[in-house]
């Protein structure tokens, strides 16, 4: 098992190598030049033509590779064009935010969508099952940004219980920092609650049939144990692989949460480069990201194992 | 109708201004407190020479001083400097420093910082290339006095130094305006009222500045840029919010204090809450533009330019691109309407639209039936707004039209390609400028002729720069007034670009703020939080 672990993890080096070269020839394929947007509203042509000069904007694209993977060898993401920083503090400076809130907002899905699965399926065709299929169809439909605004109106804005915008860290105390990750990590956590609860319930559905089900009931055992221990265990594979691909999504959906929201995390650090098109700043940014993606995929491999110790590599 | 609409908007913005311009005065004004305020834009670029991004500027005037300010009525007066004084032939200036002067890394502001600062300025400044070009020496006398040196004549030397807009002649200590006008500096130290917290800065997120307690103002009252900039808070935290909503929501809430720049269609909210005020910190306003490439048919074509002024209905395009009739006002000159240099010379085809008379144009043009690129930019409201009305009119009068839809990174990359238009380039572009910085011909990127060295669309127009010449080397206001409507009369007429209309954006803070500064940019000094 260790042995593949370790043969896994070698393995995601050729992988963030075809991601980086991908990144950075998708970047420069599109339109749009650093060198204006910093220029200003002022700037003639000769200005941008020094500035891109100086930013080495006008060597060849394979010149501009070799650079950027030299650099990204000796575990330098580059510089801001912009700002000057260097791309690893500006995601040091956000990672933080994007990770709480991933982490909370798949808490929420997890703790809720896996017992409302387990229930509806449990409780089939009544109406618990079609309320919880009615909150799945909606939570899944809901636009993220819409129930954002929605919530903080209620809840920020009305009742003035919780901030409507801005992240506090850890240090700050842990009062200020859960109140300012709560509406941003329920926004979030709703539609893979509701896809998860659905992947649950048909998971368990399949598995409820089983003789060895039926058995446990007839043994006389306690439905809250029939449903724990013997069906969700056995229907859980699914819902890994599902937990796991969300946790990749949240990331990405973590993008409009933090704009509604105002945080400083890595979607909105993404979401700004791209705009001005800093590309060290995409760059490094989609590396990372791309690490952490194959990182849990890994991890979703490895639980595949420790459920279901049929399953060999 | 003119006339009219004028008076209606006058009326409109006045009424705005009076009713919010007591309220940031309302109250006493109290030391200390942290003002929140939520900025146009995202702060990435620190250095007001290296750029002329307005969020740029406007976080320069926390951090640096200028040596003349600009008032809230056009007057330049002394910031930095103490007294100065002009030889009887008008070719010397000798400037002599304040007394207690210090950069905030606790050095004394010296004449040899400034001479330094005003050299990197001249480098990329338009302003300060045509003073550079006129300018035989600069030099520090003593420790608080330099003097500048003129090799030709230049009457607006003291509106250069206290130019408003970007780029802003900052100072900035010599070690640090030593950098090639081409780099960053890769220090922010400046001797204005508040230094830069650069642990606390997070691109994208928040820029903190903190009150420079060894400032010392001038003793007098201030007035946009110009007079005593005295401290009221100890800190000043910009947000960057990219969401209006959550803006809106968190003024709404107080959890942050300003908001720069709200979108118009948020402003009736914000009014009806009590808690909360408007203000319209720039009443000189904002000019839309129309900016035909000259370099490409059918553009480079003077009849089939000259056709978009017949075409141009400035209320239509205010309607589409703002909307609400008391933020905008019809102005027929391409010299900001607010300002001296405003004007009516060869602007009767641009006040009364012809579409007959356009048509006919395009005809006389020899035009070919070719697509005329059109870039619409469709993430910005009022350039959407103008793109649309454009590609109305120019089908009106005979001209096929391809709108390229595109956001406004795009735009800048777009723009800037004097290829032709179906190799990537374009045919029209819509921007804004403001009013300060179409205010005179020196600063007017609109009225050069420069050809390549002139701003996107390039038109080559020898006559409007030798004007421009003229104009800085006049002396007198009247012979300058004159110059400026001879400009304006070829601008128009070789149509350098058409202006389609000005327009004023309030701001919107809590009740609790006090002392908000009429400006081009937001300034913190003067300013209190109760």
């Amino acid at each position: 098992m260790l042995a593949e672990v370790l043969r896994r993890l070698g393995a995601t080096i050729p992988v963030m190598g075809v991601v980086a070269i991908a990144v950075f020839a998708l970047l420069h394929v599109t339109p749009g030049d650093p060198a204006v947007i910093i220029a200003g509203d002022y700037a003639t042509t000769d200005d941008i033509a020094r500035i891109r000069t100086r930013l080495g904007l006008d060597q060849p694209f394979h010149a501009q590779v070799a650079i950027w993977l030299g650099r990204i060898v000796r575990g330098d993401l580059g510089t801001s064009i912009f700002s000057g920083l260097p791309v690893s503090t500006l995601i040091g400076q956000r990672a933080a935010t994007t990770a709480w809130l991933t982490l909370f907002a798949m808490l929420i899905s997890v703790g809720v969508g896996v017992p409302i699965g387990v229930l509806a399926a449990w409780r089939k065709g009544s109406w618990l099952d079609r309320g919880v299929m009615m909150f799945a169809v909606s939570g899944f439909s809901m636009p993220t940004f819409w129930l954002g605004f929605i919530l903080v109106y209620v809840f920020a804005v009305t009742a003035g219980w919780l901030p409507v915008q801005g992240y506090q860290p850890l240090a700050a105390g842990l009062w200020p920092f859960l109140r300012h990750l709560i509406l941003p990590a329920v926004t979030l956590s709703v539609v893979y609650m509701a896809l998860i609860a659905r992947m649950t319930r048909a998971s368990m559905l399949g598995v409820l049939d089983e003789d060895y089900i039926r058995t446990a009931f007839a043994k006389g055992l306690a439905p809250r144990r029939v449903l724990v221990r013997h069906a969700l265990k056995n229907a859980s594979l699914p819902v890994v692989t599902i937990i796991g691909i969300g946790f990749a999504l949240l990331i990405g959906g973590a993008v409009v949460t933090e704009s509604v929201f105002a945080l400083p995390g890595l979607g909105r650090l993404t979401v700004d480069a791209i705009v001005r098109r800093d590309y060290p700043v995409i760059q490094g940014v989609l590396l990372v990201v791309s690490g952490v993606y194959v990182l849990i995929n890994l991890v979703v491999d490895v639980l595949y194992v420790v459920l279901d110790p049929r399953i060999r590599y | 109708m003119t006339q009219l609409d004028r008076r209606r908007f006058l009326a409109g913005a006045t009424a705005t201004a009076a009713a919010a311009l007591a309220a940031p005065r309302a109250h006493a004004q109290k030391s200390g407190g942290t003002l929140r305020f939520v900025a146009q834009a995202d702060l990435k670029i620190l250095d007001p020479v290296w750029t002329t991004a307005y969020i740029t500027r406007n976080h320069a005037y926390l951090i640096y001083d200028t040596l003349f300010g600009t008032d809230d009525k056009l007057q330049v007066r002394p910031q930095m400097v103490d007294k100065h004084s002009v030889s009887k032939d008008g070719m010397k200036y000798t400037f002599t420093l304040r007394n207690g002067l210090k950069w905030h890394d606790g050095q004394p502001v010296v004449a040899e910082d400034c001479v330094e600062s005003l050299k990197r300025w001249m480098k990329k400044d338009r302003f300060g290339r045509l003073l550079a070009a006129h300018t035989a020496k600069i030099a520090p006398a003593d420790r608080r006095t330099f003097t500048l040196e003129l090799g030709e004549r230049f009457g607006p030397v003291l509106e250069a130094l206290g130019k408003p807009s970007s780029n802003v002649p900052f100072m900035m200590p010599a070690r640090l305006a030593a950098t090639s006008a081409d780099e960053q500096v890769k220090e922010i130290v400046g001797s204005g009222p508040f230094r830069f917290s650069k642990d606390e800065w997070q691109p994208g997120n928040q820029v903190v500045y903190v009150r420079n307690p060894d400032y010392v103002p001038r003793n007098e009252a201030a007035s946009g840029s110009a007079g005593g900039k005295k401290v009221f808070l100890d800190k000043v935290i910009w947000r960057y919010m990219p969401d209006h909503a959550t803006a809106a929501a968190a003024l709404a809430a107080g959890e942050v204090d300003w908001w720069e720049i709200p979108p118009l269609d948020f402003i009736p909210k914000i009014e009806q809450d009590s808690t909360l005020a408007t203000f319209l910190p720039d009443p000189l306003g904002t000019q839309g533009w129309l900016r035909p490439n000259h370099l490409h048919p059918p553009f480079n074509n003077k009849k089939a330019r000259q056709a978009l002024v017949h075409m141009m209905n400035q209320e239509t395009y205010l309607q589409a691109a703002i909307g609400v009739a008391k933020y905008y006002r019809p102005c027929h000159s391409v010299f900001a309407c607010q300002g001296p240099y405003r004007s009516t010379a060869g602007a009767e085809g641009l006040a009364r639209q012809n579409l007959e008379r356009a048509r006919q144009l395009v005809k006389e043009s020899g035009y070919d039936g070719r697509p005329v690129t059109v870039v619409h930019v469709t993430d910005i409201a009022l350039l959407n707004g103008a793109a649309l009305v454009t590609r109305e009119l120019l089908g009106s009068i005979g001209f096929n039209v391809d709108l390229k839809a595109m956001d406004w990174s795009t735009n800048l990359a777009v723009r800037a390609k004097k290829d032709p238009p179906d190799k990537g380039g374009w045919n029209i572009v819509h921007t804004w400028w403001m009013a300060a910085d179409v205010m005179h011909p020196a600063v007017h990127f609109g009225v050069s002729g420069a050809g390549p060295g002139a701003w996107f669309g390039w038109p080559e127009i020898p006559q409007l720069e030798k004007l421009i010449t003229d104009w800085v080397r006049a002396s007198d206001q009247a012979r300058r007034k004159q110059i400026a409507d001879e400009v304006q009369k070829i601008a128009l007429d070789e149509v350098a670009y058409v202006p389609w209309g000005e327009y004023v954006l309030p701001t919107a803070f809590r009740r609790s703020v006090g002392g908000i500064l009429k400006f081009i940019a937001p300034l913190f000094w003067n300013v209190s939080i109760a």
